[in-house]
């Protein structure tokens, strides 16, 4: 905290704090001031002089029902869930095993594998789409689901295995020693002591990688093309961008609905998540 | 209960020779206290009994059983680390039950060593807490408790008390003592401090760079030390050494320095003699000094000035500096000195240790 008195208090804390707030949120504002917004308030020039940017006096929910009505919003609301979930399940039962194995078992080449597992997370997806579009249409996995659920673990469980590697180092060794003369196995170690402690650590890459898979644009773009096998983030831009049209109020109404699940997930473990991120066990 | 067998034991860590062959033979329902400074093998050895570690060579056995190849949980052991090592997400119930539970013992048995154990160690009141709510002291405990509901064969404790402060730590010691004397388990205790390894142990093991030094009974280290590094390692404060001529004056022996010129009791000049000549280095220890009195002559005494001088209440420690050095004396608590006063101390001829200057044992 900043001591001393009230107005360093003013200057050097509350109003960095309500600039950088209002930075962060704004968007969030203009989405839902938009998806309210009747089409002949949207889309007026703004050196009319009933141009009210920041507020609307009408209301109207004709834009939620446009993409619920004649969109399959609903649908790719659906499909990017179960991607999402599927997805994030596979990464973190493998990034949970790998990220144990590679800071616990000290195997040969162990540092370099966990090496080369972060630097496969590097590569770009711009770029591995290219090979990965190959793949999925040697298995005929175009336009459905398995496209993407099997596509997603290529970044998420190196992201999950570092998390995961970082967080079981932070656990101290005893426990599991203890736990082994105690009479439990590697595996029975494993289970009953070190993974319930590291449950902070697995939230993380959970909300991480939910909002990762949730949220991922282009590998959705290119394996799908029926809009009815859609995600949210393309099916809201493909569906609602015709030509150079842009149909602002769907589109952020698509948008506001698209970010409400993540923002849930987030608040639901934001304490697991954030003493996840800062590695404390407390012993 | 067992006895524990190490036969010539050794551990290499890739480039790094940690404990080089050690033998040690730990009767059944015996204490035995491995000490030694940090780095000098003791806790490896430990987690070799303990199977947490392998052996690179060498043999260990639990009573009648080689356990090199066994997995620790076949070994029937109980460990106490130094952090508590409790599981922090279980009640202090299920962390002492948790073994028990691993071995499949029924319910109605787990309850009733667990709340034995929980009576014996005076923790019955917070069975049901997590460990991040308990005080150092009773994470101990629970960790004992942990480790006594199993009544293993052997107790292995690592550095079990360092997490405490020093008051605890005199309590607990105790406690552990207590314990040992009524569960009579074989135990082995590793610590870096020389006054729990004098007071728990039945036996003492002093070791040094993965070398055993010396194995005795505490008395016996200190007074019967093996070589200069027991003996400025058992006892506080510290021996004082410093380096003598040995001279063969018509047959009787003196050891001098420029601080002193003793004159070498009967009961040590036999062993001495081979050193007439030579230079060896002289042990005393800080309370077998004492304040000149007129019964003290010069073959025994020396002179000094006092550096720091502190008040114990039971005793008082001077920093003196002699001639070639500087030295330890406890005194008498009557002694009033200041820095800077010169005194003559005596050395009670008993107290005199002779090591070889070269290769440090005793002679």
């Amino acid at each position: 905290m900043i001591e001393g008195a009230a107005w360093r208090r003013w200057v050097f804390f509350r109003f960095p704090v309500a600039i950088f707030l209002i930075f962060l949120l704004f968007p969030f504002y203009w989405m839902v001031i938009t998806t309210f917004r009747p089409d002949g308030e949207l889309y007026i020039p703004w050196y009319r002089a009933n141009y009210k940017p920041l507020w609307t006096w009408n209301p109207t929910t004709a834009h939620l029902k446009y993409l619920f009505g004649e969109t399959t919003f609903i649908t790719w609301l659906w499909n990017t869930t179960f991607i999402a979930v599927v997805a994030t399940a596979i990464s973190l039962f493998c990034g949970v095993l790998a990220g144990y194995a590679l800071s616990r078992l000290n195997f040969r080449g162990a540092a370099l594998l966990g090496t080369t597992i972060f630097v496969t997370y590097l590569v770009p997806q711009t770029l591995l789409f290219i090979p990965l579009s190959e793949i999925i249409r040697t298995y005929s996995l175009g336009d459905t689901p398995w496209s993407l659920i099997l596509t997603y673990p290529t970044f998420l469980i190196p992201f999950c295995t570092w998390l995961m590697m970082g967080f079981f180092k932070s656990v101290p060794k005893e426990l599991e020693e203890c736990a082994r003369i105690d009479g439990a196995t590697r595996w029975r170690a494993m289970l009953y002591i070190i993974i319930p402690v590291a449950v902070p650590g697995i939230l993380s890459a959970m909300i991480f990688a939910f909002t990762l898979s949730w949220n991922e644009f282009i590998y959705a773009l290119v394996f799908l093309s029926s809009p009815e096998q859609k995600t949210v983030p393309v099916g809201v831009i493909s569906e609602l961008v015709r030509g150079d049209v842009f149909f602002w109020g769907p589109l952020m109404a698509g948008a506001l609905l698209g970010s409400i699940p993540v923002a849930i997930a987030y608040s639901f473990f934001v304490e697991q998540y954030v003493s996840g991120m800062t590695g404390a066990v407390k012993g | 209960m067992a006895s524990v067998t190490i036969k010539q034991i050794h551990k290499h860590y890739d480039d790094f020779h940690a404990v080089k062959g050690v033998s040690l033979e730990i009767k059944d329902k015996e204490f035995v206290v491995l000490v030694g400074p940090s780095g000098c093998g003791k806790t490896t050895t430990l987690r070799m009994v303990a199977g947490l570690e392998t052996i690179t060579e060498g043999q260990i056995m639990i009573g009648p059983l080689v356990v090199n190849d066994l997995p620790p949980m076949d070994r029937d052991i109980a460990m106490v680390f130094q952090n508590y090592a409790l599981y922090p997400h279980m009640s202090v119930y299920d962390n002492m039950a948790f073994g028990l539970k691993m071995r499949k013992f029924d319910k109605l048995e787990i309850k009733k060593r667990v709340e034995n154990a929980a009576s014996i160690l005076g923790i019955t009141d917070h069975l049901n807490r997590k460990p991040r709510m308990l005080s150092g002291g009773q994470r101990q405990r629970v960790a004992l408790g942990r480790a006594i509901v199993r009544n293993p064969q052997v107790f292995l404790f690592d550095e079990p008390l360092s997490n405490l402060d020093a008051k605890l730590r005199v309590q607990m010691r105790i406690e552990i003592k207590k314990l040992h004397q009524r569960l009579s388990t074989t135990s082995i205790y590793v610590t870096h401090d020389q006054v729990e390894a004098m007071t728990l142990g039945d036996r003492v093991v002093v070791m040094k760079d993965g070398l055993i030094q010396q194995v005795g009974e505490p008395l016996e280290l200190y007074n019967a030390p093996a070589n200069k590094y027991v003996a400025g390692f058992i006892g506080s404060p510290a021996m004082n050494f410093t380096t003598v001529q040995v001279t063969n004056e018509g047959g009787v022996l003196y050891a001098s320095n420029p601080a002193m010129r003793i004159r070498v009791p009967n009961a040590l000049a036999a062993r001495l003699g081979a050193h007439a000549g030579k230079q060896a280095t002289l042990g005393i220890r800080p309370e077998n000094l004492h304040m000149a009195t007129g019964a003290d002559n010069a073959d025994n005494s020396l002179t000094a000035i006092v550096e720091v001088s502190e008040q114990l209440g039971s005793e008082v420690i001077l920093d003196v500096k002699v001639a070639d050095g500087a030295m330890v004396a406890s005194v008498e608590p009557t002694v009033r000195v200041k820095p800077g006063e010169p005194v003559k101390l005596a050395l009670d001829p008993s107290g005199l240790r002779f090591f070889d200057a070269v290769t440090e044992t005793a002679i």
